[in-house]
């Protein structure tokens, strides 16, 4: 598989002792449109990599400010079939790497093969599908690698050694590290022992570990990346760009900021 | 628990109906007045015995909820139920029986705000608790072992219905039928006689018709889809939504059903129907007024197949209906769609 624009965006930051920075916003909240204006937004405040959440009527791995921004997307129309042909439009304007962040069911109904093969046309580069665990994503895997989409798995405080070495086998691009048990949006408290578990997943990993799921502070992003390779944050970022979207552009360069 | 459950030959129903002899296997007469303390008491051990603390579950109709409290409150676990909110306002009896137990009930506002919410909550919640908590999931649903672990502790279902059948008849019956939301007493039934050639009907609820789009008939109005964990068939829309179901049953209110029955499908053993809303309110009447029995609303959809069925087959012939729970829980809500006022 040649270097997708994650694996290069992680080398380049790399080389000079950075850190990545991550913010995930829903496509389609409160339309497609914004969506556009806030993709701009996040690079110009230096976004590394962006996730683009895809809206989905069920999503278990979400608290209540994903959950709302699903909502509010779904009843925009927004699809993951018109995710994929926003991106293509996106694709034009920009080189960011863009991570779809979706659950399995609408992968499944769209076809996982069409999936793999749009969304890389479309200029799509990695996808998370938190419901889907490795042990059932073989094909997915398959596909993807033949194709050059990056396969972002994820693994919790709770995986032990032999499903560390699984997540970590199965992804490509990044590692996504969830930093405590639980859902999106929950105030980060990490466990004693977060430090020497995330250690151990990075020296498992060949690919970079980016730690998400609770960061919603610069202080969150500051201590995430003391010890992570890149920073996710999500839930924060919806919440101000929907409560204050006038705050959001130095709200989102202070995260940015301490990442760094 | 009060087991074995009678068999009870349903004398009058039978002879209303004019044809087959239909057998009830009374799993309203278990304790907490349904098939659901089968397998909650299963669960609340295993949990004990895993060193949990604590147990979650769903409910829809309240029922596995009660049941569910009921064994957190045997076996001295902290308990909490999710359930939707429309869901808390039409079973309000079980919602109390649940914190008499000593349950925490959480009400969920999300969605469709029915069982498939509470589900999603529970899994969120499990999720975040797992060090402690143990997540009794009360349906043949969600991600392995659940599917099996809950038809296993519901076998006991088919396994004393068959034994009191051929002590009864000395024979074994022509046909089984048991309502079908996430499929646990239906499998509770079924899982002893699948290898045999008996005929087997699951009933889901057809809500207002499947035109009208307001049901929960998977297998009538459905696709194959994958959600809470299972692939299954799932009313969802072309981009892989959930649809919102309808049904005068809180407990067959659900947009998926059980992997296992889906299997039993596609490879043709259990046939699979519906009752609409008004057969089951029917079918409540008839079993209350022929039998003085009152049966849930979920297992009058049951008892609505065997009304359509019975008439058409030989007076020799035997059905066993899986009576999975009682009514009392369902009163006021049909007092209240009858325009009387109970107050």
């Amino acid at each position: 598989m040649k270097q997708t624009r994650i694996s290069k965006t992680f080398s380049r930051l790399k080389a000079s002792g950075k850190k990545a920075f991550i913010p995930y916003i829903m496509a389609g909240d409160p339309d497609i449109g914004r969506t556009r204006q806030y993709i701009s937004l996040l690079e110009e405040c230096g976004a590394d990599i962006i996730e683009l959440g895809v809206p989905f009527s069920d999503p278990l791995a979400d608290g209540p400010t994903i959950q709302m921004a699903a909502e509010r997307a779904v009843a925009a129309g927004v699809t993951l079939r018109k995710v994929i042909s926003f991106v293509r439009e996106v694709r034009t304007q920009t080189e960011i790497p863009l991570i779809l962040m979706t659950y399995y069911n609408p992968v499944f109904k769209y076809g996982e093969e069409k999936f793999v093969s749009d969304a890389v046309d479309a200029g799509v580069d990695g996808v998370i599908i938190p419901d889907l665990p490795p042990d059932e994503a073989g094909r997915l895997i398959k596909l993807s690698r033949a194709a050059g989409l990056d396969t972002i798995f994820l693994i919790a405080p709770t995986s032990n050694d032999k499903r560390i070495k699984k997540v970590a086998s199965a992804s490509s691009g990044f590692l996504y590290y969830v930093s405590m048990t639980g859902i999106t949006g929950t105030k980060l408290t990490l466990e004693a022992s977060f430090l020497d578990h995330i250690n151990k997943v990075k020296q498992a990993s060949k690919a970079p570990v980016a730690v998400g799921f609770g960061v919603s502070t610069p202080d969150d992003a500051r201590t995430i990346a003391g010890v992570a390779d890149g920073v996710i944050v999500g839930s924060a970022i919806v919440k101000k760009l929907h409560e204050d979207p006038e705050g959001a552009r130095d709200f989102i360069k202070h995260l940015r900021e301490a990442v760094a | 628990m009060g087991r074995p459950t009678p068999l009870y030959f349903a004398a009058r129903l039978s002879a209303h109906l004019g044809g087959a002899k239909i057998y009830l296997k009374r799993e309203d007469l278990a304790h907490t007045g349904a098939h659901k303390i089968n397998n909650a008491i299963g669960q609340a051990l295993l949990a004990k015995k895993m060193g949990k603390s604590r147990v979650i579950a769903e409910t829809g109709a309240g029922q596995h909820g009660v049941a569910t409290a009921t064994g957190a409150a045997l076996t001295g676990l902290e308990c909490e139920i999710y359930m939707g909110s429309v869901d808390v306002k039409r079973q309000a009896l079980n919602v109390f029986r649940m914190k008499l137990l000593g349950a925490k009930v959480n009400e969920v506002n999300l969605g469709s705000k029915t069982l498939k919410d509470a589900i999603n909550e529970a899994l969120r919640d499990w999720t975040t608790n797992v060090r402690h908590t143990h997540y009794v999931m009360g349906t043949v649903f969600g991600p392995h072992p659940f599917p099996m672990l809950v038809r296993d502790f519901q076998s006991v279902i088919g396994s004393e219905a068959k034994k009191q059948v051929l002590k009864a008849e000395g024979r074994m019956p022509d046909c089984l039928i048991a309502c079908v939301g996430g499929g646990s007493n239906a499998m509770g039934l079924f899982n002893e006689f699948i290898e045999s050639d008996v005929k087997m009907v699951g009933v889901e609820a057809g809500g207002k018709g499947i035109e009208s789009g307001e049901h929960a008939a998977r297998f009538a109005g459905g696709s194959i889809g994958v959600l809470q964990g299972t692939k299954s068939y799932l009313l969802q829309d072309e981009d892989g939504n959930v649809l919102g179901t309808h049904s005068v049953s809180a407990g067959l209110d659900y947009a998926s059903v059980g992997p296992e029955h889906a299997f039993f499908r596609e490879a043709g053993r259990v046939c699979y129907t519906y009752a609409t809303d008004e057969e089951a309110l029917a079918a409540f009447d008839l079993l209350s007024k022929t039998e003085g029995i009152i049966p849930a609303l979920e297992s009058a959809h049951a008892v609505a197949e065997a009304v359509k069925l019975a008439p058409q087959m030989d007076k020799e012939k035997i059905i066993i209906v899986n009576l999975s729970g009682r009514g009392d829980k369902d009163v006021q809500q049909v007092a209240a769609i009858r325009g009387i006022n109970l107050q």
